[in-house]
């Protein structure tokens, strides 16, 4: 009997796949981002929101990870984006390998941002890396206060925090103090922003941020490229 | 369920590395797996019983080295687990100034083979 030691991160093969799609991304100098949320937390909705506020101002694409239905990606693409569709089968996450499918049908070239629509989920996805530049988790008001808490693994992982349904915060038991407290705790000083989609309370200020971030990133690869 | 495909990863990873040292067969796989990597030992071990099958890994034991979310007390320095708090408050002196400092590991840490 021989040990070998090995030391090998499971995740090895999907995070080769993420990062050769960051790399087709950085190419064509496109920003991209992975959206994850519960069901229901609002992501199509943030994401057509954020599509029409930006559809005069940058070309958009989006990658809508459903389980089997277009109806997300028919709702982006009404919105302004360039979508396609990932029908997962019944998987509860997006992997490498559906995204680098995906971006090869997409107009890279034509885009400025890339938003993935990942499976409503909040276990799963935070395992898999897609290849974007940030991972953006949507939580909403109904969901409760105590999602930090039960999921830490999901909080801890994400780079911006978009809190939705703020308009809802009269009507339900969400303590936002505890909330954020969990979210400190697990994630201190992510950037985060509490907004509505449907009242559009909050959404310039997300907006503004992201153009920013795309903006920025554009500056950094034109200095790369000199 | 997302345990197939990460099954699937660590037969890939182990079966690599043995046919790299010119091993027969896999005996004993030692994982190491921090409590915020969601994997139900159990699932993992359903699946591989199955995927494995035929392989130089068949019948290899899986062992499951599990490190907690460890957590850090930035008042008081006191070092606890996650679980064990209530609203991750310092269970030494209730600060809720806490920090996560561990909890992430997952990997195939080494393989025991036999070469011939």
């Amino acid at each position: 009997m021989t040990r070998i030691p090995v030391v090998e991160n499971i995740m090895s093969a999907n995070d080769q796949i993420a990062a050769e799609n960051r790399a087709r991304l950085d190419a064509a100098g496109v920003y991209a981002l992975n959206v994850m949320a519960s069901p229901g937390a609002g992501k199509t909705a943030l994401i057509e929101e954020t599509v029409k506020r930006l559809a005069g101002r940058l070309r958009l694409g989006v990658i809508e990870g459903d389980l089997a239905t277009s109806l997300d990606a028919e709702r982006t693409e009404a919105a302004g984006a360039v979508s396609v569709q990932i029908n997962t089968g019944g998987n509860c996450h997006l992997e490498g390998w559906m995204v680098r499918d995906a971006l090869a049908r997409l107009p890279l070239a034509d885009l400025d941002l890339v938003i993935v629509e990942n499976v409503g989920n909040l276990v799963c996805p935070s395992g898999w890396a897609l290849g974007t530049h940030r991972r953006v988790l949507v939580a909403s008001v109904p969901e409760g206060d105590d999602k930090p808490y039960k999921y830490p693994t999901m909080y801890h992982g994400v780079d911006t925090l978009v809190i939705n349904k703020i308009d809802l915060l009269p009507y339900v038991t969400f303590d936002m103090e505890r909330f954020r407290r969990g979210v400190e705790t697990l994630n201190p000083g992510l950037t985060t922003f509490a907004l509505s989609c449907r009242t559009g309370d909050g959404l310039d200020a997300w907006v503004t941020w992201l153009a920013e971030q795309v903006a920025v990133y554009r500056a950094e690869r034109a200095e790369a490229a000199r | 369920m997302h345990e197939l495909p990460v099954t699937q990863s660590i037969l890939n990873i182990v079966v690599r590395h043995a046919e790299q040292a010119g091993a027969a067969r896999i005996t004993d796989i030692r994982l190491v797996i921090g409590q915020l990597s969601s994997i139900v030992d159990d699932s993992v071990q359903f699946y591989w019983d199955m995927i494995a099958a035929g392989t130089i890994a068949e019948g290899a034991r899986l062992h499951f080295q599990r490190v907690p979310a460890q957590m850090q007390c930035q008042a008081c320095g006191a070092a606890f687990a996650l679980a064990a708090s209530a609203d991750f408050a310092c269970p030494q002196c209730g600060s809720s100034d806490v920090r996560v400092t561990g909890g992430e590991e997952f990997y195939v840490e080494s393989i025991d083979v036999e070469t011939a």
